[in-house]
């Protein structure tokens, strides 16, 4: 620990070691950030493979089963290697700041956890390549597509999510462990950034539901290679087996996704309101709320598959009721906002961009919780633009804010605020240009994971590919001002950084050092 | 680096990759295994590399915490990580639980054309009727599923036939020679003996942890051989193996995941025995022993869920 990091001076040999042995809670938050954004690219990738097929009616650039890979393999790869390692990422890197900690509870795990992934997505990618393609069957799975139909190379795919599974799990054991037991003296939980508490309440779902999707590939598993009847009626098991179990891990995984975005959203928008979050105790409930209530909805997800009626109004109501604490989410984030002296840097022009655009794929995701409105609605472009709206609005743009808010505190450098600006507005106007349209698609009837489709869809399609493309144009202008910031950034000395921000990340050096907080801070 | 009042932070570690290369080597080698023609030998290598690795882990920490680097706080990181992982394990469980009611109170019913809760959903829908005359007809709803519905729909074809004879009780004349019963009385005194042996181990009775530790181990692998039997059993005499439809699927699942995790609590206490032979532990420090302990009586739990919803209540 005396030694400061091995930079490239070293040879390389020395900075190569450094990140592939480290055990800092710094590294590794930076490799999970960056190799989230290596999946994103790939997914993103993936997605404009899709955009491009769909730009026009008919077949012109791939054949459709590889269109039914490039869907399923975008979804696995930007839900699973994208956004949840991000978000591992900024928790590695800002939980240990934020609570007074040393590091992660059991830093050795954490690099473990992370060095898992390459293999996981190594594997999970290779199966392009292999005999057969690579997954077809929607990141959904459902058997038995996924199993009676499905390639041989579905068995990489299984193991590969096991052990992303496992690295989730002992990820979020290592964050429950520092949240837990390494907050400095008079940190009480009561006390802890919103974003600690986000992360809390997400490690504890993640520990939940992860077995949940070890045990349905699992079955998958046993059904494919061993010949037992989990999700196959003619040995008296049910296909509709598979969806209850995917959907106990899925509809928590949602909102895996989302609660950390909640948590940067409400640390950023305070910071450039100059005033503190409004109703901070009513976040953290509300938090709690939702976590809870993810356990007790999943199968609103398939109000069309044949449910007895006592089951579809159970949950349609219980989804309904969703909104209630999500709402009260909304409603502090604005108040905060009301008569604050705002400034409209990039991180809250993304942080503002969240709330209206998370608003409004809430209020999509309201509509399709009604179970009679939903036999229109189901598996229709409504449903994609629904979740594209809290994926890419929700979790990603506050992924971006949270880059472009911690980055001077990272690396001691400013970012290009106007080129930050006009990655944001390409970005807003591309998401809307995109997803949008979507929406009339869906209800127009267009059926989702379709690689071709007819005349009636064909001008928003076109419409709606060009957003697209805006949208990951917008991608490479980040990574360039992200680069160029490290490279030829304005250092910034202030521990501040930014005039309004609070917490203890804010009182430690500009650039943070290597260790931080060796001597636990005393917190009143 | 580190003192009474500060947590210590490892330096950095070979381990964490040469673990994750193990993990990546099992997965792929175990998909090109499963798949037809495939060989084990790269599962094979990955589960090596993960054996060495864990021990040396665990020796590392073991010398780390015997050097006095291991303060309060860590152990109680440790404390946390253990309960944890196990509340992982219980939803692992959860999920095969889960799939097991589901099947016994909906699919059941519904393939038999019955209605499948009576205080809902007390006439069976047109759907779980037609459901049974139209694509499975002649099966009826039973517990366990005797004879699938592929069995009865397709008569010899099928694909997926149903077991000869079952698990369930076999009457109080049998009692004696029903296997689970002797598995549930040996896990239940192996939970007793475990306790036996942490309550001699903070009085410092090294003596007595050592041998009622042992007798705990002895107990575990007689299950195990009990569980084997059991399977050779069904395997041979019973007809019920893995692919005679979702009794044989559940039943086999839900008591070899239970096995597997038998094993791995075997192995754990196995270790902290040869530790307390060597003089490890004190009276006030053995969480390694703890925790295996714990994971002891999770999976004691877990058996009794399974005596009660996969023998007893079938």
């Amino acid at each position: 620990m005396a030694h400061g990091p091995a930079t490239l001076a070293d040879g390389w040999v020395k900075y190569a070691s450094r990140w592939i042995f480290t055990t800092n809670h710094k590294d590794i938050g930076t490799l999970y950030l960056w190799f989230s954004f290596a999946m994103f690219i790939l997914g993103g990738a993936f997605a404009m493979i899709i955009r491009a097929e769909l730009f026009q009616p008919g077949m012109q650039l791939i054949e459709p089963e590889f269109f039914n890979q490039m869907t399923t393999m975008h979804g696995l790869v930007m839900v699973f290697g994208a956004i949840m390692p991000a978000f591992v990422g900024l928790a590695n890197w800002l939980i240990p700041m934020m609570i007074g900690a040393p590091d992660m509870a059991l830093p050795r795990m954490n690099n473990l956890s992370f060095w898992i992934l390459p293999f996981a997505f190594a594997i999970l990618v290779a199966t392009l390549f292999m005999e057969g393609g690579g997954p077809n069957f929607g990141w959904t799975f459902y058997a038995p597509l996924s199993t009676t139909y499905a390639p041989d190379t579905v068995n990489y795919f299984i193991f590969g999510v096991h052990i992303m599974g496992a690295s989730s799990i002992m990820g979020s054991i290592n964050i429950i462990a520092t949240v837990m037991n390494m907050r400095a003296p008079g940190m009480t939980y009561m006390k802890m950034p919103l974003f600690v508490w986000t992360w809390l309440i997400t490690a504890f779902l993640l520990v939940a539901v992860m077995p949940v999707l070890a045990g349905a590939v699992t079955m998958m598993l046993m059904d494919i290679n061993f010949g037992t009847s989990f999700f196959d009626a003619a040995g008296g098991g049910d296909p509709v087996l598979f969806q209850h179990v995917f959907w106990f891990f899925g509809h928590p995984e949602v909102y895996i996704i989302i609660l950390p975005a909640f948590g940067v959203v409400s640390q950023i928008i305070p910071t450039f309101s100059r005033k503190p979050l409004f109703g901070y105790s009513s976040m953290v409930y509300a938090t709690a709320s939702i976590a809870f209530m993810s356990f007790i909805v999943w199968a609103h997800h398939m109000f069309t598959v044949g449910m007895p009626i006592a089951g579809e109004l159970y949950f349609m109501y219980a989804t309904m009721l969703i909104a209630v604490p999500t709402g009260v989410k909304v409603f502090n984030w604005i108040t905060t906002m009301y008569k604050g002296a705002l400034t409209y840097e990039t991180p809250m022009l993304f942080s503002i961009a969240f709330v209206i655009l998370f608003t409004f794929g809430g209020f999509t995701g309201l509509m399709l919780s009604i179970a009679a409105a939903d036999m229109q609605y189901h598996d229709t472009y409504f449903v994609v633009a629904h979740f594209h709206y809290v994926m890419v609005a929700g979790a990603v743009f506050s992924g971006t804010a949270a880059v472009y808010y911690w980055l001077p505190k990272w690396c001691g450098k400013m970012y290009d605020e106007t080129m930050g600006k006009v990655q944001f507005w390409i970005a807003f106007i591309g998401f809307n240009i995109a997803f949008m349209p979507q929406h009339f698609l869906g209800l127009a009837g267009m059926p989702r994971r379709y690689a071709d489709y007819g005349l009636q869809f064909a001008d928003w399609n076109m419409v709606s590919s060009i957003g697209a493309f805006m949208y990951g144009a917008a991608q490479i202008l980040f990574l360039f001002n992200v680069i160029r910031t490290i490279t030829h950034g304005k250092p910034v000395n202030d521990p501040q950084v930014w005039e309004g921000a609070e917490g203890l990340e804010w009182t430690v050096d500009t650039p943070a050092p290597y260790h931080t907080f060796e001597k636990p801070p005393e917190v009143k | 680096m580190s003192t009474e009042d500060s947590y210590y932070v490892p330096e950095q570690s070979k381990l964490p990759i040469i673990a994750a290369t193990g993990m990546g080597t099992i997965a792929f080698g175990a998909a090109s295994w499963v798949i037809d023609g495939g060989s084990p030998y790269i599962f094979l290598g990955g589960l090596l590399i993960m054996v060495l690795v864990m021990y040396k882990w665990w020796s590392i920490v073991i010398d780390e915490n015997m050097r006095g680097l291991a303060n309060q706080q860590l152990k109680r990181s440790y404390v946390l990580g253990m309960l944890w992982f196990i509340f992982s394990e219980v939803m692992f469980f959860a999920v095969f639980f889960g799939a097991l009611f589901y099947v016994r109170v909906f699919v059941n019913s519904w393939l038999g054309g019955e209605a499948a809760v009576g205080w809902f959903d007390d006439s069976p829908t047109d759907a779980a009727a037609a459901n049974n005359e139209i694509l499975w007809p002649g099966y009826q709803a039973e517990w366990p599923v005797m004879v699938t519905p592929d069995q009865a729909a397709n008569g010899d074809a099928a694909q997926f036939k149903g077991p000869e004879q079952n698990m369930n009780f076999p009457g109080w004349a049998n009692l004696f020679s029903w296997l689970p019963l002797w598995n549930t009385v040996v896990l239940m005194t192996s939970s007793v003996t475990v306790h036996i042996a942490h309550t001699a181990l903070k009085n410092d009775n090294r003596k007595k942890f050592n041998t009622w530790l042992g007798i705990t181990v002895a107990l575990g692998i007689f299950f195990l051989f009990l569980q084997a039997e059991e399977y050779i059993h069904a395997y041979q005499h019973m007809g019920l193996t893995l692919e005679t439809g979702i009794y044989g699927t559940t039943f086999f699942l839900l008591t070899g995941f239970h096995g597997a995790h038998v094993t791995l609590g075997t192995c754990m206490l196995l270790i902290q025995w040869l530790r307390g032979l060597k003089g490890h532990f004190s009276h006030d420090d053995q969480f390694g022993f703890e925790a295996a302990s714990w994971y002891w009586h999770f999976v004691d739990v877990v058996w009794v869920g399974l005596f009660i919803f996969v023998y007893v209540l079938a």
